[in-house]
């Protein structure tokens, strides 16, 4: 098993992914550099939260160019896991590997804080290990409001591809516990094959009892158990 | 009155730097197209507008890129104004 | 008439020049007894840069001097390096610094705070340090009522959070106050704090002749170069609208150039590194040779630039952002190249380190000689020395004044203020006032938590706590400072914001250890303005002294002030104060809200019939003039210490310093954490309102629970520290004297919703 977490220019929550990675277990993680060819043997390959390339243009929009995407993608193809938060997220969709795309927040306006989540299927590796209704974790993005047409909303419910809905202390979903305005309140979607995931909160921080909120370890729980085996 | 319709194009000042434009130039090789240089990017804005002569139209278009579409501090802009039937 | 082919800008240039520039009669008379000759335009120009206010502090230096700048901890004395460097413990140090960019920010809000923060940050990373937390103290006008102050307020916040968001270093905390005196001149102070290995410390200095001096990062445009422009000779329409009117910040590129920055860190292959922010070339050529004492010849043609046919001068000046000065070991070149091929960044050969030899007729020519050239002739030289503040800069004492209203603040008489008959409605709105409510439509547009260190984030403290991983300690950083109590009494004021950041600190679990100011202050040439000037640097000298914390650099603004038709009115005098503490244990710190019902809640310090200064006589009684609010200063350090054994002890379960808005502020910001209340009674020997909404310092409100009573009691009676029994934790309640003030999600609406109501009006 091994873990791998790619670099892009301007990404910045790759250091906090690797160290929650490892803390999880993960093991000794690989730095992916963008400009390499090469996955180095990676089970698992993570998209970081970060402002690739600058996020100038389009969050996401340059760095689906870089060459390591080319080797995530086969990695996909192959049935590879992939996780993408936040910019990684937005990576992913923007090339193609989940469906949907991420507009500006609703409000226009950049927005950080706790927002409550929760899982809408269990039937991933992300999800597997999530033993609670809803869980409590950051967001921090300007483009985070997920968008898809019809035909696509409707394949996504139909192949229980959505992962994660934003919801209130309850779990109850509904207008205002979605910070921002996302399509059908999706906090995060997963591919048709079930091994590519992407969401906008961000787990990594929450998996550590000295900052207080540990509800982002059961994510990184299921996916070290899913490529263990 | 006649309805108008505005095509205005609000483009960074040529002297300014386009921190937008400069990261997708340099994007370019790794399209396979690095013969592509000097991209700066803006922004197209299409409106309608009620005025009784192009003139009016016109000046209506230039108020509204002076006091809102564009930071002209920043940006300059253009525009074309057309008759809609 | 002939035409000559002379360069107008390498001919001796004369005394209107020089004044074009802004340089004094008596500044031209000096460069020329220092050149031994009559300089050119391009020299006048790197003088007049140099010897700016911005540069050379001429007017502050010798009252900062008079500030304690040493400390068993401190490795670097203020004004030696970039930032302070203050040691924390197992072989790691922090750099920190706070600076102002109320100017730029005033004309164009987005960029000029956006660059603000990029400014800040290099001077961190240009020392080797990683940034790990910001922090911002800004300043408005009447956002209630000014469109102008709105507008301000959206584009600074948006420019702070886009630039620094994808930097990628949290904001750990700021502070936001709001007055008319703001409304043309908002203040923008931005801080940040790094963290670096004791041995990876990045000098800015340099030495070595025949070392190779590097350029780094984005091309040199012509940023920032308007006053000389106006200056220069053969000014044309045109070459006017070939000048950017703003600078634009791409913090993309600056992450990159940390990145590189810090690679470059781990190697021993350079020589010194500063950072390009005032003055470009001109100030890091001539520091970095200043504190080597050496010299260096520059290549201007060489520079990668980003606008064609730029002049030697243009060069020289520009304040193009994201760009770094390197020295290179000779030798190591391909080692440094190859760091910044990796982030696809600009690295560019421009010079050459020389040895120090004066200048021939010089007179002040110690250390080496600058030589700027283009297209291999020389196009400017002088003594480095000659340059740089503590060298050849002017430093100047200014004349000073008693302004007629600080007589008048003291015939204030609050026994005369009458009290409300309704304390409920008065106490709510206060929740509503814009100083006092939520600035959570402020820091939610900040990233608060990349990096995965903000430990106050799930648990709120009067002080941002940023966790350090490796060590398992933690720093305490803060930004304080009311400018009304400052405008009230300049002197004491100071000392009040100096003594709210370590008590923020303090009611967090952190041991201060070090200052850093930004100054903000109107026109030094007004004796009034520079009367203010001098009383808050003596303020905060005593200050700092008291409590063991020296002064380990900062910033100086001057010239902030609102001119109308008839009158030119300087801002509040605004000497921010940014701290850091030190946690040794993470474990150990505390948090300010209250936890459970049923815990005690005690007040700490001294209870008076104060109301000075104070946000409810300002709002609730429109009375301006007072003088600054009750303040001891012994009876103020005697207060941190105590908090802290207390903290230590495990006794407490909350701590929050009572500041702006009083005893009531304190108690509902405690409470909002949780979503508890509290049933308080008040001391029937003060006037209620004094009670609940004075400002007088030196207080803090702590919540413990009844196992820990006894413990926290037999404490308390060892001490000089008065305190009383305030009450207790309820599930939602409010209870003030039996009366009861609502719930605290009544408090909440009133506090959450002042300030989003207010920004969504254009």
């Amino acid at each position: 098993m091994k873990c791998g977490v790619v670099i892009f220019p301007g990404s910045n929550c790759d250091e906090d992914m690797v160290q929650v990675l490892e803390a999880q277990g993960g093991g000794p993680v690989e730095r992916l550099w963008h400009k390499e060819h090469d996955l180095r043997g990676c089970d698992l390959v993570v998209l970081p939260g970060g402002f690739s390339y600058g996020d100038y243009l389009r969050s996401g929009a340059i760095a689906r160019f870089s060459p390591i995407l080319q080797e995530v993608a086969a990695h996909a193809e192959r049935g590879g896991l992939v996780l993408g938060v936040c910019n990684g997220f937005q990576v992913l969709c923007e090339a193609g590997l989940l469906p949907g795309a991420l507009l500006h927040n609703g409000g226009q306006r950049f927005i950080c804080r706790n927002v409550h989540i929760t899982p809408a299927t269990k039937r991933t590796a992300l999800t597997s290990a999530i033993a609670r209704k809803v869980l409590t974790i950051p967001i921090a993005h300007g483009e985070g409001r997920y968008h898809i047409d019809a035909a696509g909303l409707k394949r996504l419910k139909d192949g229980d591809q959505v992962l994660f809905r934003y919801c209130d202390a309850e779990g109850n979903v509904h207008e205002e516990a979605n910070p921002n305005g996302s399509m059908d309140h999706i906090a995060g979607v997963c591919n048709e094959g079930r091994n590519v995931f992407g969401m906008m909160p961000h787990p990594e921080r929450a998996a550590d009892a000295l900052l207080g909120n540990t509800d982002g370890m059961a994510l990184f729980t299921g996916l070290l158990k899913a490529v263990a085996v | 009155m006649k309805t108008y319709k505005a095509s205005i194009d609000v483009m960074p000042h040529d002297n300014l730097l386009d921190p937008q434009g400069k990261a997708v130039s340099g994007a370019m090789p790794n399209l396979g197209l690095p013969e592509i240089t000097g991209v700066r990017i803006g922004k197209h804005i299409t409106l309608r507008l009620e005025a009784k002569d192009r003139k009016t139209a016109e000046a209506k278009v230039d108020e509204a890129c002076r006091k809102l579409l564009a930071n002209l501090i920043m940006e300059k802009y253009s525009f074309s104004v057309e008759e809609q039937a | 008439m002939a035409t000559t082919t002379i360069d107008p800008d390498t001919a001796p240039a004369g005394v209107e020049t020089a004044r074009k520039l802004g340089l004094l009669p008596e500044e031209f008379e000096r460069i020329q007894v220092i050149l031994g000759r009559t300089p050119n335009f391009n020299e006048l120009s790197i003088y007049s840069a140099m010897w700016s206010e911005h540069c050379s502090y001429k007017n502050s230096i010798r009252l900062l001097k008079t500030l304690p700048r040493t400390g068993p901890k401190l490795l670097a004395e203020a004004g030696q390096e970039n930032a302070g460097l203050v040691d924390i413990g197992d072989g790691w140090a922090c750099a920190f610094k706070i600076e102002s960019h109320n100017h730029p920010s005033a004309i164009e809000p987005y960029q000029g705070a956006a660059t603000g923060v990029g400014g800040i940050n290099r001077d961190i990373f240009t020392m080797g340090a990683r940034p790990i937390a910001q922090l911002n103290s800004l300043r408005f006008g009447d956002i209630a009522t000014e469109a102008r102050s709105r507008w301000h307020m959206r584009g600074v916040v948006k420019g702070i959070g886009d630039y620094g968001n994808a930097f990628g270093v949290p904001v750990l905390g700021g502070e936001v106050y709001f007055d008319p005196c703001y409304t043309t001149n908002p203040l923008v102070n931005a801080m940040s704090v790094g963290i670096v290995r004791t041995d990876r410390v990045i000098s800015a200095t340099s030495h070595g002749a025949g070392n190779p001096v590097f350029i780094v990062g984005s091309a040199t445009g012509k940023d920032g170069i308007h006053g000389a422009s106006f200056a220069s000779k053969d000014i044309t329409e045109s070459s006017m609208e070939d000048l950017p009117a703003v600078q634009v910040g791409d913090p993309f590129m600056e992450k990159l150039l940390l990145e590189a920055s810090l690679e470059l860190a781990g190697t021993d292959a350079i020589i010194g590194m500063q950072d390009m922010g005032a003055a470009g070339i001109t100030c890091s050529t001539s520091e970095m040779s200043a504190k080597g004492g050496t010299g260096m010849d520059i290549h201007l043609d060489r520079v990668p630039t980003r606008q064609d046919g730029m002049r030697a001068w243009e060069i020289l000046l520009s304040e193009s952002q994201e760009r770094m000065l390197v020295v290179v070991k000779k030798g190591r070149e391909a080692e440094v190249k190859a760091i910044f091929d990796k982030w696809d960044l600009n690295c560019v050969e421009i010079g050459t380190v020389t040895e120090a030899a004066p200048m021939p007729g010089a007179s002040a020519g110690k250390g080496g000689m600058l030589r700027y050239f283009m297209h291999g002739r020389v196009v400017a030289t002088m003594p480095a020395e000659s340059l740089v503040l503590g060298g050849g800069a002017p430093v100047y004492e200014r004349a000073v004044k008693e302004p007629a209203y600080f007589a008048e603040n003291r015939r204030f008489n609050g026994a005369e203020v009458p009290e409300p008959d309704d304390l409920r409605a008065v106490a709510y709105d206060l929740l509503a006032s814009p100083n006092i409510a939520s600035k959570r439509w402020v820091y939610e547009q900040y990233d608060t938590m990349v990096r995965t260190n903000n430990m106050s984030t799930n648990a709120p403290s009067d002080a941002g706590l940023v966790l350090l991983r490796d060590t398992g300690r933690a720093l305490a950083v803060t930004v304080d400072c009311n400018g009304r109590y400052v405008h009230a009494d300049p002197r004491k004021g100071t000392m009040i914001a100096v003594c709210e950041a370590a008590r923020n600190i303090a009611c967090s679990g952190g041991d201060p250890c070090g200052v850093t100011n930004c100054l903000n202050f109107g026109n030094p040439y007004d004796p009034e303005v520079y009367w203010q000037f001098s009383e808050a640097i003596a303020g905060m000298g005593e200050a700092c002294r008291a409590l063991g914390t020296p002064v380990t650099g900062g910033n100086v603004s001057f010239y902030n002030q609102t001119v109308n038709a008839d009158s030119t009115v300087p801002v509040f005098p605004t000497p921010t104060i940014g701290m850091v503490g030190v946690l040794n244990d993470a474990g150990k710190r505390m948090g300010l809200g209250f936890r459970s019902k049923g815990e005690l809640i005690y007040l700490l310090g001294r209870s008076t019939d104060d109301i000075a200064c104070s946000e409810y006589l300002v709002r609730h009684h429109g009375i301006r003039r007072s003088p600054a609010p009750y303040f001891d200063l012994e009876e103020e350090t005697r207060l941190h210490t105590m908090l802290l054994m207390l903290i230590r002890s495990g006794v407490l379960s909350a701590a929050h310093d009572v500041s702006d808005g009083g005893l009531w502020v304190t108690l509902v910001e405690m409470g909002l954490v949780n979503g508890l209340g509290f049933d308080i009674v008040t001391d029937s020997e003060v006037r209620a309102d004094a009670f609940l909404f004075g400002e007088g310092q030196g207080r803090a409100v702590v919540a413990v629970n009844e196992d820990q009573e006894n413990a926290f009691l037999d404490l308390m009676r060892a001490s000089r520290v008065p305190f009383i029994l305030l009450g207790h934790v309820t599930k939602a309640k409010l209870v003030v004297d039996d009366q009861p003030f609502g719930t605290i999600a009544d408090a909440r609406k009133a506090y959450e919703e002042a300030i989003p109501a207010i920004m969504r009006r254009p």
